[in-house]
């Protein structure tokens, strides 16, 4: 039935079927072409490295915030990836830009929009109603389906090691300067003031409440979401200045 | 000490090391624990504090009761080594049960949020991590592990290599199982999907897995048979991938050795890249080429028909691991990601269809001449079904890989709905009926307690997923369509929640199907309890004969 031909290429096909380590080369050369392909040229293109004006890295209650953000999961039920699509572009806003979560490590766009998108959410609402929202999000939307977040308002944000934190992440390539670091605690308690003393020096446009330096997680994270998508001025943003 | 010499019996040196290490990394994580920056911390380093004291414990305690010297063969038949099967075996069994029912809870929170009872533990953005892991990793992962230590062992005719190390795979991933499960709960995560353990956790589980190809691998340099069995490739392609994705996908520093956080060296759009190229392979190898192999094994075992084309097999084999590589990026169609990338990423899904769908023939042709069986046999039933599903899902997922579909599909129930139908459909069945194959050999015992129970587990597992798959195909176009609703004057339709609040009746009766599944595996449970329960066959079953090698 077979040719000669053929069957002589099921034959050599036995090198394979004869040699476990043979088999595991094998298998490692077919594995490798694609991620090497796909993921390489993203440390190098322009359009996924660009520096875009705005975006800087967060300050250390923004950063409490985003860990607040990760380890309740939220993830799970809230995209933050606008995409270029016309009924997204006019519920959520200008699309997303990678340079916007160049500092999110880890990234925390999301696969399931269970609850709206909120790369953009910062701004959209006061810090009272996202206050209540998190209490009991049925408070202020009747028919939500969101978990409430109580505790988060009754836990004092207690990171006597915010330091190191931003230490690791220097490490892995945010520019937190040594000032930055040193200055962590004092940072984090400043931006829980009024006056946010010279936290904005820092960290440009950091918003300050007056939580009497004593924040809570609840006050963290919201200082997050406040934040998120309202980095780059989009009327000074050049689309296509790294389109080649 | 002077009994030992008496039998001639010695510490080995593998037992010696291993007490050394393990008593080591005991103390370690006693100290760790005084030192850990959270309890949560704590309470995990305690516990490795304690599963390594138990660790050597366990050593000592086996040392005084094993023979001095293992027989690699019984009357010239192997004596294999079914000790960590009957463990996995029985471990996938229970954690299925318990990864079912927290995505049972998890499913009815979001039609009843009151069910959060405004807990962190149980919040659903805690709780449906450890539904994933738990189904993922615990229950198919104890399946993959007890199917190939026993399919490497029998297609090879090779007592299984090591003697502590096999123990260690099997426990060893148990232990981190319990790890990144309990980390879940109290807030420890990475957030990467299906990627959530923490730096520790990933590190003990390389050593597991490292251990887990050496054992694999030390069979089959034991093998009596010339050539490698096609299931046995399927698996290696499995563990080797899933060693590659995980060290790539880690890449982490943490904050401290006292602290349970780490913050990953990608960021960004690098990040989302190498997570779904991690993502969409954990499907790829960890719950497709695993269970192929599994599919290779089983199903023709169970038919007593020998695989349907060696040839289709090869190619079948090789197109796929080849092609699966590359999917990843259909994740992220219309992202900050490139488009050359999403382009790629859904021709290969598109592609990868093919060879999905040869894998799928193989399996279901190598029914040929036994069809009849489908009739009379509930577990064989139960392994084609799975197979038929595989061939759905397949087909479902690259038509949602092109972008026009994922521009509709993407964020909604729709990709909930495609993932159950793989993972109820084909893993959960596919692993149903190997469990139900593998039991009653590895526990000597004549067959399952009862066939009738296997039929009842099988139609109410199907109609479960129907209902499952079905609401969520409902639920994802709808809400797809709502967002994307204009009306005649141009605004967009819908708010958000007028979306959300559409969708309750389908979460119902997704939570509805779940449910029946729950039931399904209750009833399994149930058989195979009594099974192990039921005495020992006499006969040894040594007359099967082992599978023909693939030529």
């Amino acid at each position: 039935m077979a040719s000669a031909q053929n069957s002589s290429i099921w034959q050599k096909h036995g090198i394979f079927e004869k040699n476990s380590i043979v088999l595991v080369i094998g298998i490692i050369v077919a594995i490798a072409w694609g991620g090497l392909v796909e993921i390489v040229p993203l440390f190098y293109l322009k359009s996924t490295i660009e520096k875009v004006q705005g975006v800087r890295p967060y300050s250390p209650l923004e950063l409490a915030g985003f860990n607040i953000y990760v380890r309740e999961g939220c993830y799970n039920c809230h995209s933050q990836m606008v995409r270029p699509l016309r009924d997204e572009v006019e519920r959520y806003g200008h699309y997303s830009l990678a340079a916007e979560s160049m500092y999110d490590h880890p990234f925390q766009w999301g696969s399931k929009r269970t609850g709206p998108d909120l790369a953009r959410v910062g701004g959209k609402y006061s810090d009272d109603w996202h206050r209540d929202h998190m209490n009991n999000p049925r408070a202020v939307v009747p028919t939500s389906i969101m978990p409430a977040y109580p505790w988060l308002a009754k836990t004092p944000l207690d990171l006597p090691n915010i330091k190191e934190d931003l230490r690791t992440l220097a490490i892995v390539g945010v520019p937190y300067t040594k000032e930055m670091i040193d200055k962590a605690d004092a940072d984090l308690k400043a931006q829980a003031t009024a006056d946010g003393g010279d936290v904005q020096k820092r960290y440009a446009n950091a918003i300050a409440r007056d939580l009497g330096g004593k924040p809570t997680e609840l006050d963290a994270l919201i200082a997050y979401l406040q934040r998120l998508g309202t980095q780059v001025d989009f009327k000074l943003y050049d689309a296509k200045a790294n389109i080649r | 000490m002077a009994q030992a010499i008496q039998s001639g019996k010695s510490l080995r040196f593998g037992e010696l090391s291993l007490m050394v290490v393990f008593a080591a990394l005991a103390v370690f994580s006693a100290f760790v624990a005084t030192k850990a920056y959270t309890p949560e911390y704590a309470f995990h380093a305690i516990l490795f504090a304690i599963g390594s004291a138990a660790a050597v414990f366990g050593i000592m305690k086996r040392y005084g009761v094993r023979a001095a010297v293992v027989e690699q063969t019984i009357d010239g038949k192997p004596n294999y080594n079914y000790g960590p099967i009957k463990f996995t075996a029985v471990a996938a069994m229970i954690w299925g049960l318990a990864g079912f029912l927290v995505g049972l809870i998890a499913a009815l929170q979001l039609a009843y949020p009151a069910l959060n009872f405004d807990l962190p533990w149980i919040s659903f953005g805690r709780l449906r991590p450890l539904h994933t892991s738990a189904v993922i990793f615990a229950f198919g992962g104890n399946v993959l592990l007890a199917t190939s230590l026993y399919v490497v062992q029998r297609t090879s005719r090779a007592r299984l290599a090591g003697d502590l190390s096999p123990w260690y795979v099997a426990l060893g991933y148990n232990f981190f199982i319990v790890i990144a499960g309990t980390g879940y709960l109290l807030g420890i995560t990475r957030s990467h999907e299906y990627a959530e353990p923490e730096w520790y956790a990933i590190l003990f589980l390389v050593t597991v897995w490292v251990t887990y190809l050496l054992v694999m691998l030390g069979t089959l340099w034991k093998r009596s048979e010339p050539h490698i069995y096609v299931a046995n490739w399927f698996y290696l392609s499995m563990i080797v991938t899933i060693a590659v994705l995980v060290l790539g996908n880690n890449t982490e520093v943490p904050v401290s050795i006292f602290s349970s956080k780490s913050y990953p060296v990608w960021s960004g759009v690098q990040d989302a890249m190498i997570q779904w190229w991690y993502g969409h392979n954990a499907v790829g190898f960890f719950l497709t080429a695993g269970f192929l192999g599994i599919m290779y094994y089983f199903v023709p075992k169970r038919a007593e028909r020998p695989v349907y084309s060696y040839r289709l097999s090869i190619v079948h084999f090789w197109a796929l691991i080849f092609l699966y590589i590359w999917a990843g990026p259909h994740h992220l169609h219309y992202t900050a990601l490139p488009d050359w990338a999403q382009t790629l990423g859904m021709t290969f899904s598109v592609i990868l269809w093919m060879p999905s769908w040869g894998g799928m023939i193989n399996g279901l042709m190598t029914l040929s001449g036994a069809w009849d069986k489908l009739r009379t046999d509930p577990v064989l039933r139960m392994l084609v079904v799975s197979v038929a599903f595989y061939g759905m899902s397949t087909f479902e997922g690259p038509m949602m890989a092109v972008k026009a579909v994922n521009a509709l599909s993407h964020y909604t129930d729709w990709t909930i709905g495609h993932v159950h139908s793989g993972a109820l459909g084909w893993v959960g069945f596919v692993s149903f009926g190997a469990l139900y194959c593998l039991i009653p050999w590895v526990f000597n015992r004549k067959g399952l307690y009862s066939l009738k129970l296997v039929d009842w587990h099988f139609w109410v597992g199907t109609i479960g997923i129907v209902f499952y798959i079905s609401s969520m195909w409902v639920a994802g176009i709808m809400q797809g369509l709502m967002w994307r609703s204009y009306t005649a004057l141009g605004f967009l339709e819908y708010s958000f929640v007028e979306t959300v609040d559409a969708m309750h009746p389908m979460y119902v009766i997704r939570a509805l199907g779940g449910g029946l599944f729950v039931v399904g595996a209750c009833i399994m449970a149930y058989n195979i309890y009594m099974t192990i329960r039921s005495p020992e066959s006499e006969a040894v079953p040594s007359g099967r004969p082992s599978l023909a090698p693939a030529e």
